[in-house]
C-alpha cells in the first residue's frame, strides 16, 4: 500500500517498505541487502556512471544504476540474477584493466574501494590485457598528489569539488577512454583554485589522490642530533588519530597521542590548542577594536588555510573582512621559533617545528612566504593524521595500548575553547565565552552554545553581549561559504562575526583525516571534540595561564607591536 | 504576380554546393542575362532535389527535365539550346555518353516511387523565400491548431496518428507530449545534432524546407505548453543553419513566431543553438548538457526531460523529421496519416542511401517498403557487376542485415526483431569486396573516437571491442575471442547509461550472428575471404 511517503517493493522478493524517493541501493540496505557500489558516494550527488551497481527492475533491460534508480510502488528488483553477477563483474573487470596492479605499494593499500570489491567478487583472473595509462603524476603543490594513472573515472573528486566545495576545480576532459580528470586544460592543480583543502582525497575510493608525503622529512630531523623537534597538535587529532590507528570512530585519545609521539624521539610534544586560546585573545580584541572602533564588519576568521585561498580567488575585493590574525599553526611556529627559543636558550634555527593537522592545506600555508616571520621557515614540516599513523605503525606503536601523557609545558598548556576549534562553530563559541568577558568584563554562565554546533550547513545566532546583540553567522565546507560570501558581496550580511571553515563539519572532516571520512564519522568525531572541551577544567582561553603568562613574559599586550608582527598576517589576491 | 516562361530550380544542398552549384547558377544568371532572358527565365534555389551521386542538380520547369552532374561550361549550352531554342541538351539528361552520369531520361530514377510528406517542398520551393512556404499551405497547421484545436486535442491528434520519433528510439511522439509535466516554464527542442554516420536527412529538410520544421516546433510548443524554442544544430551543417536563421527571422517578421501568434495569445519563440561536433550531443540529455553550456554528456534517466530537462524544466525534445512530420498530421489528419506505412510505424520515412548502391541520395518512401525495394528500385541495385552483401540500417548503431533479410520490412518493429532497428534512417549498402571484420573494425573505431567516456561500459568495453577485432584482423585471434566480443557486446547493451552505448553493440551482436563463418574463416583458416586483411591470406590461395 502507498501512503504519502512511503513505498513497497519486493528486492529479490523480499518485501520492503521504504520512504518514498529512496533509491533502489538505499531501499536494498533496508531489506538487508547489499548492492556493490564504486562511484557512489554517501555525502554525494551521484553520477551513476561506474555500472558496478546494476540490477534488473522489473525484469526489464537495459539494467538500471541502484545508486541513482528511485523505487517506486510496486517495483519488483533483482540484484543478484545471472545477468546481474555478469554484468557487474564484466564492468568491474574492465576498470580493474585499466587500473595499475601494483596495489603493495599503493597508499591506499587495503584501504580501497576498488581493492574490496575485487576481493568481494574473487576476481581470480581479468578477462583482458592489463593496459595501463600513462600519465604524469600532479605534484606541484605542497599537498595534494593527483596520480591519474591510478583514476578510474568514478568522478567522485569532481562532485566534492563542486558540491561540497563549490569550487570546481577538477572537471573532465578528452573522451571515452581518453578521458581525464584534472584541472581544465590539464594545469597542474598549483595554478588553478585548488584550495588544497583535500576533501577529494575522501572522495577518491583509490589511490589516485593522496596528501604529499612528507614524513621523511620528519625522519630526518628526529634522526639529526643538532635538531630540537617540537611537535604541535592540531585539535581534531585527538579525535581523528584513534581511528586512524585502528580504533573507532570518534575516539577521543589526546593522552595516548602524547605519549605516541615522545615514541617517535620528539623533544617536545606541544599543542596547537595553546595557540588556538591565544587566537581567541588576539582575534577577540580584533573584533572588540573593529565593533568599536568602525572596522570593516563583517569580520570573518581566519584560521582554515583552504577557507583562506578560496577567499583570495573567489573573493578578492573582501580580503579586508578576515581577521589579520594567522592561523594557530603559524602562531605556534612563529612563537616556537621565538619566544620558546628565548626561553628555552635554543637557536631558532636548530628549532624544527612539526605540525601534525588534519589538512593537507596546512603543508601549503606552511610554505607561505608571509609565514617566515621568526626569521625562519615558521613551520618546518606539516604532517597530516593519516601520515602520522603511517609513521607509528612502520615502527610498531602499540596505539590502543600505550599509556596516556600530559602535553609538555608551556606550550602545551590549553583549555576546552582551544580544543573546539577542531569542529564547525568552534571558533565562534570560543570567541564568544572569551569577547562576553572583554566587552562586559563578567563571565558567561552558559558556556555551552548550542546554537554554534552541529553540520547545519549555515548557522546564525545572536547572542546577547552585555548591551550588543552580536550577530553571528556560521560556515563550513566552502559550498557553504560562498552563501554567506555572496552575502557579505551584496551588503546583505548583518553580521558582526562570521566564522567559515573549509572542510564540512570543521577541521575534524579535514583532508588530512583518516580515509573514509563521510558525514557519519565527522559526526561522531565532532562528538569527541566536545566531550574533549567538558573535561578540561579550563574551557575559556582567557583562563589560559599560559597564555597569559606569554603576554607578561613576551607579547606585551593583544595587538601589541610583537604581536602584530608574530601573530598578524595579510592576505594575496589571487586570480581565478 | 509576375509571370515567367520557365523556373530553373538549381539544387543547392550541401552536397550541390561542394560540387560548384553555386558557380554554374551564377554564370547561369549572366547567361540568361547576355540573351536578355532574365525577365522570362527566373532562377531559384532550392533545397536537396535528391539524386546527391549527380551533383550539381538543376530542373528546369515546366518540363521538368533534370540536368544532373552540370559543370560551369554546360551552362552555356543549356541556355542557348534548351532555354532559346527548345531543344534539351540530352547529354546532361539521358544516359550520356560520356558516363559521367547514370539517370534515366527526365526524371532520376531515385526519385520514382517515393512518397513524399515531409520532403513535400524539398527541390520545389525556395527555402530562403516564406511565402513560397506559404503558397504552398505552409503555417496553415499552425493556424488550424492555435484556433481550432486546444493543446491537448494537438496532443490527441499526434497520438492517434501513431508517429514515432524519426531520430532513431523511436518512441511515439504524441506519448512523449503527453508525459510532460506541469510548469511555469519549459522548453521545446528541436534536435537536429544529426550525428549518425551515413544520415543527413534532416540537414537536408532543413536546407530545403526550414519553415515546415519551425511550423511543427511551434505547434509542439502550443500542444506541450512551451514558449520558448531551441534549434540545436551540428556546427558543420553551416547552411542550415544560414537558411533556418533566415527562415527565423521571416517567420518572426510575420508574426508566425514571437508574442501572440495569430492572435491567439499563444507566443513561440526560437532560437539557434549550434553544436560542436561531438556525436554523443544527438543524444537528449546530452544535448540538454551541451545547450546549459556544459560538457555534452548523457545524464542518467529518469528523470526524463519531460520532467526535468533544460535547467531542471519540463522539455520536450523532438527529431527534425519527427516535427516536420507534424503539420501534415494537423492539416490532414490522424487517419490520413495512418493510412501511410504499417500499422506499428504509420507515416513515411526518410532514408539516405549510402555505400555501393547505383544511386545515392535521399529518399522519402512509407515504411513497410523492404529492403529489397529500396536497393533495386529506388537505389538502382548494386554498381560494377558486384552482389549485395549486407545492409546496415539505421547508421551506424544500427544492425548489418545478409542478403537472406532483403525482404524484411523497413518498420521499426520488424528491424527490432531482426536484432537491427531502423534508427535515423541511415542505409549503407555494402557490396562483396568488403570484409565483414574489417567493416565492424570501422565502425567500432568510430565508436572508440565517439565515446562520451562517462560510463564504464561502453568507455572501457569499445576499446576492447576494437583490440579483439583487430586480433581477428591481425590471426591472433583465438574461437573464444567471437564468445568475448559478444559477452561485451550484450554487457554494453543492457549496462550502459545511455543510448550510445546500449545501441553501439548492435553491428558486432548482428554481425557476429549473420557472417560467423566469415569470423571463422579468418580466425581458424587464418584467411579473409574478401581478401581485404592484409595480414591474412587471399581468397583462393591456400
Amino acid at each position: 500500500m502507498e501512503n504519502n511517503n512511503k513505498v513497497t517493493l519486493k528486492i529479490n522478493g523480499i518485501q520492503v517498505t521504504v520512504p518514498a524517493g529512496s533509491t533502489i541501493l538505499e531501499a536494498a540496505k533496508i531489506a538487508g541487502i547489499n548492492i556493490p557500489t564504486l562511484c557512489h558516494h554517501p555525502d554525494l550527488e551521484t553520477s551513476g556512471v561506474c555500472r558496478v551497481c546494476v540490477v534488473e527492475v522489473n525484469k526489464g533491460r537495459p539494467l538500471q544504476a541502484a545508486c541513482v534508480y528511485k523505487v517506486a510502488e510496486d517495483m519488483e528488483v533483482e540484484t543478484a540474477t545471472p545477468v546481474v553477477r555478469e554484468a557487474r563483474r564484466l564492468n568491474l573487470e574492465l576498470i580493474l584493466s585499466r587500473h595499475p596492479q601494483d596495489c603493495l605499494s599503493c597508499v591506499r593499500n587495503q584501504k580501497c574501494e576498488l581493492q574490496d570489491l575485487a576481493e568481494s567478487f574473487h576476481i581470480e583472473e581479468i578477462s583482458f590485457p592489463i593496459k595501463g595509462k600513462a600519465y604524469e603524476k600532479d605534484d606541484s603543490n605542497p599537498s595534494v598528489v593527483r596520480d591519474q594513472e591510478k583514476c578510474i573515472l568514478c568522478r567522485r573528486c569532481i562532485e566534492a569539488c563542486i558540491q561540497l566545495q563549490g569550487v570546481e576545480a577538477l572537471g573532465v576532459a578528452n573522451r571515452g577512454a581518453d578521458s581525464t580528470v584534472g584541472p581544465f586544460f590539464n594545469k597542474p592543480l598549483q595554478d588553478v583554485v585548488c584550495t588544497f583543502c583535500g576533501q577529494c582525497i575522501h572522495a577518491c575510493p583509490v589511490g589516485a589522490i593522496y596528501e604529499k608525503d612528507d614524513t621523511a622529512r620528519f625522519w630526518e630531523a628526529v634522526a639529526a642530533p643538532n635538531k630540537h623537534v617540537v611537535v604541535q597538535t592540531a585539535p581534531a587529532i585527538r579525535v581523528g588519530l584513534a581511528e586512524e590507528m585502528g580504533m573507532g570512530v570518534g575516539s577521543l585519545a589526546t593522552g595516548k597521542m602524547v605519549t605516541a609521539l615522545r615514541r617517535l624521539g620528539v623533544d617536545r610534544v606541544f599543542d596547537t590548542d595553546f595557540t588556538a586560546d591565544l587566537t581567541i585573545i588576539e582575534e577577540g580584541s580584533e573584533l572588540v577594536e573593529r565593533v568599536t572602533g568602525g572596522g570593516t564588519l563583517p569580520m570573518i576568521t581566519s584560521c582554515s588555510p583552504g577557507w583562506i585561498k578560496f577567499c583570495e580567488h573567489y573573493y578578492p575585493d573582501l580580503l579586508d573582512h578576515l581577521s589579520t590574525c594567522k592561523s594557530p599553526q603559524q602562531m605556534f611556529g612563529a612563537l616556537a621559533k621565538t619566544y620558546y627559543a628565548e626561553k628555552s636558550g635554543i637557536n631558532p634555527k636548530d628549532i624544527f617545528v612539526v605540525s601534525i593537522m588534519p589538512c593537507t592545506a596546512k603543508k601549503f600555508e606552511a610554505t607561505r612566504p608571509e609565514m617566515h616571520d621568526s626569521g625562519h621557515q615558521d613551520v618546518d614540516v606539516v604532517l597530516t593524521t593519516r601520515e602520522l599513523g603511517r609513521m607509528l605503525r612502520e615502527v610498531g606503536v602499540q596505539f590502543a595500548e600505550l599509556p596516556e601523557e600530559e602535553f609538555d609545558k608551556p606550550l602545551g598548556i590549553s583549555t576546552g575553547a582551544g580544543a573546539i576549534f577542531g569542529a564547525t562553530g568552534g571558533v565562534m563559541e570560543a570567541a564568544l565565552r572569551t569577547a562576553y568577558v572583554l566587552v562586559t568584563g563578567q563571565e558567561l554562565e552558559e558556556i555551552n552554545l548550542y546554537d554554534c554546533r552541529g553540520l547545519t550547513g549555515v548557522k546564525e545566532a545572536v547572542v546577547p553581549v552585555g548591551d550588543l546583540e552580536v550577530k553571528i553567522a556560521i560556515a563550513h565546507g566552502l559550498a557553504n561559504a560562498r552563501k554567506l560570501m555572496d552575502m557579505v558581496r551584496k551588503g546583505e550580511a548583518d553580521y558582526h562575526f562570521i566564522e567559515i571553515m573549509a572542510c564540512p563539519g570543521g577541521c575534524i572532516g579535514g583532508g588530512g583525516q583518516p580515509v573514509p571520512t563521510t558525514m557519519a564519522s565527522r559526526d561522531k568525531r565532532i562528538a569527541a571534540i566536545y566531550r574533549e572541551d567538558e573535561r578540561m577544567v579550563l574551557r575559556k582561553s582567557h583562563e589560559n595561564e599560559a597564555v597569559k603568562a606569554l603576554y607578561d613574559e613576551f607579547l606585551g599586550k593583544p595587538l601589541g607591536e610583537k604581536s602584530h608582527h608574530l601573530l598578524h598576517t595579510k592576505y594575496i589576491p589571487r586570480e581565478l | 504576380m509576375e509571370f515567367y516562361r520557365n523556373h530553373i530550380l538549381v539544387c543547392t544542398g550541401e552536397p550541390c554546393v561542394l560540387k560548384g552549384a553555386l558557380e554554374v547558377e551564377s554564370i547561369l544568371l549572366t547567361e540568361l542575362q547576355k540573351q536578355g532572358l532574365e525577365n522570362e527565365i527566373r532562377v531559384i534555389r532550392t533545397g536537396c532535389l535528391g539524386p546527391c551521386n549527380v551533383a550539381p542538380v538543376l530542373v528546369v520547369y515546366p518540363e521538368g527535365i533534370y540536368y544532373s552532374g552540370v559543370k560551369p561550361g554546360d551552362v552555356q549550352e543549356i541556355v542557348a539550346e534548351h532555354l532559346v531554342k527548345g531543344r534539351p541538351v540530352t547529354r546532361l539528361v539521358g544516359t550520356d555518353v560520356e558516363k559521367r552520369v547514370d539517370v534515366v531520361y527526365q526524371v532520376p530514377q531515385i526519385l520514382t516511387g517515393q512518397e513524399r510528406v515531409v520532403l513535400r517542398n524539398c527541390g520545389i520551393i525556395n527555402p530562403d523565400e516564406i511565402v513560397e512556404y506559404i503558397g504552398r499551405g505552409g503555417y496553415e497547421a499552425l493556424g488550424k491548431a492555435l484556433i481550432h484545436l486546444k493543446p491537448e486535442e494537438v496532443i490527441e491528434e499526434v497520438k492517434s496518428s501513431g508517429l514515432r520519433g524519426r531520430g532513431g528510439a523511436a518512441f511515439p511522439t504524441g506519448l512523449k507530449w503527453s508525459f510532460t509535466a506541469s510548469g511555469e516554464e519549459k522548453y521545446l527542442i528541436c534536435n537536429a545534432d544529426e550525428g549518425e554516420p551515413g544520415t543527413f536527412k534532416d540537414r537536408l529538410i532543413l536546407e530545403g524546407d526550414p519553415h515546415a520544421v519551425l511550423e511543427g516546433m511551434a505547434i509542439a510548443g502550443y500542444a506541450v505548453g512551451a514558449e520558448h524554442g531551441f534549434i540545436y544544430i551540428r556546427g558543420e551543417y553551416t547552411l542550415s543553419i544560414e537558411r533556418v536563421q533566415r527562415a527565423i527571422d521571416q517567420a518572426r517578421k510575420l508574426g508566425l513566431l514571437g508574442k501572440n501568434i495569430f492572435d491567439s495569445g499563444f507566443s513561440f519563440d526560437v532560437e539557434i543553438r549550434v553544436g560542436a561536433g561531438a556525436y554523443i550531443c544527438g543524444e537528449e540529455l546530452a544535448l540538454i548538457e551541451s545547450i546549459e553550456g556544459k560538457r555534452g554528456e548523457p545524464r542518467y534517466k529518469p528523470p526524463y526531460p519531460g520532467q526535468t530537462g533544460l535547467w531542471g524544466k519540463p522539455t520536450v525534445v523532438n527529431n527534425v523529421e519527427t516535427l516536420a512530420n507534424v503539420p501534415h498530421i494537423i492539416e490532414q489528419g490522424a487517419e490520413w496519416y495512418k493510412s501511410i506505412g504499417t500499422p506499428g510505424s504509420p507515416g513515411t520515412k526518410v532514408f539516405t542511401l549510402t555505400g555501393n548502391i547505383k544511386n545515392e541520395g535521399l529518399i522519402e518512401v512509407p515504411m513497410g517498403i523492404t529492403l529489397r525495394e529500396i536497393i533495386y528500385q529506388l537505389g538502382g541495385g548494386i554498381p560494377d557487376g558486384h552482389s549485395f552483401k549486407m545492409a546496415q540500417t539505421g547508421g551506424t548503431a544500427g544492425g548489418c542485415l545478409p542478403p537472406e533479410m532483403l525482404d524484411v520490412p523497413m518498420d521499426y518493429d520488424e528491424l527490432a526483431k531482426v536484432g537491427s532497428a531502423l534508427g535515423s534512417g541511415a542505409l549503407l549498402i555494402m557490396d562483396d569486396r568488403h570484409c565483414i571484420v574489417d567493416l565492424l573494425k570501422c565502425f567500432m573505431r568510430f565508436f572508440n573516437h565517439e565515446s562520451c567516456g562517462k560510463c564504464t561500459p561502453c568507455r572501457e568495453g569499445t576499446p576492447r571491442l576494437l583490440e579483439l577485432i583487430e586480433k581477428i584482423m591481425d590471426g591472433t585471434a583465438v574461437k573464444a575471442d567471437l564468445d568475448l566480443m559478444a559477452k561485451l557486446a550484450e554487457n554494453m547493451e543492457i549496462s550502459s547509461l545511455c543510448g550510445l552505448g546500449q545501441s553501439s553493440p548492435k553491428p558486432v551482436l548482428t554481425l557476429l550472428e549473420y557472417y560467423q563463418h566469415e569470423f571463422l574463416a579468418h580466425i581458424e583458416d587464418k584467411k579473409c575471404p574478401a581478401g581485404v586483411c592484409k595480414k591474412l591470406q587471399v581468397k583462393g590461395v591456400v
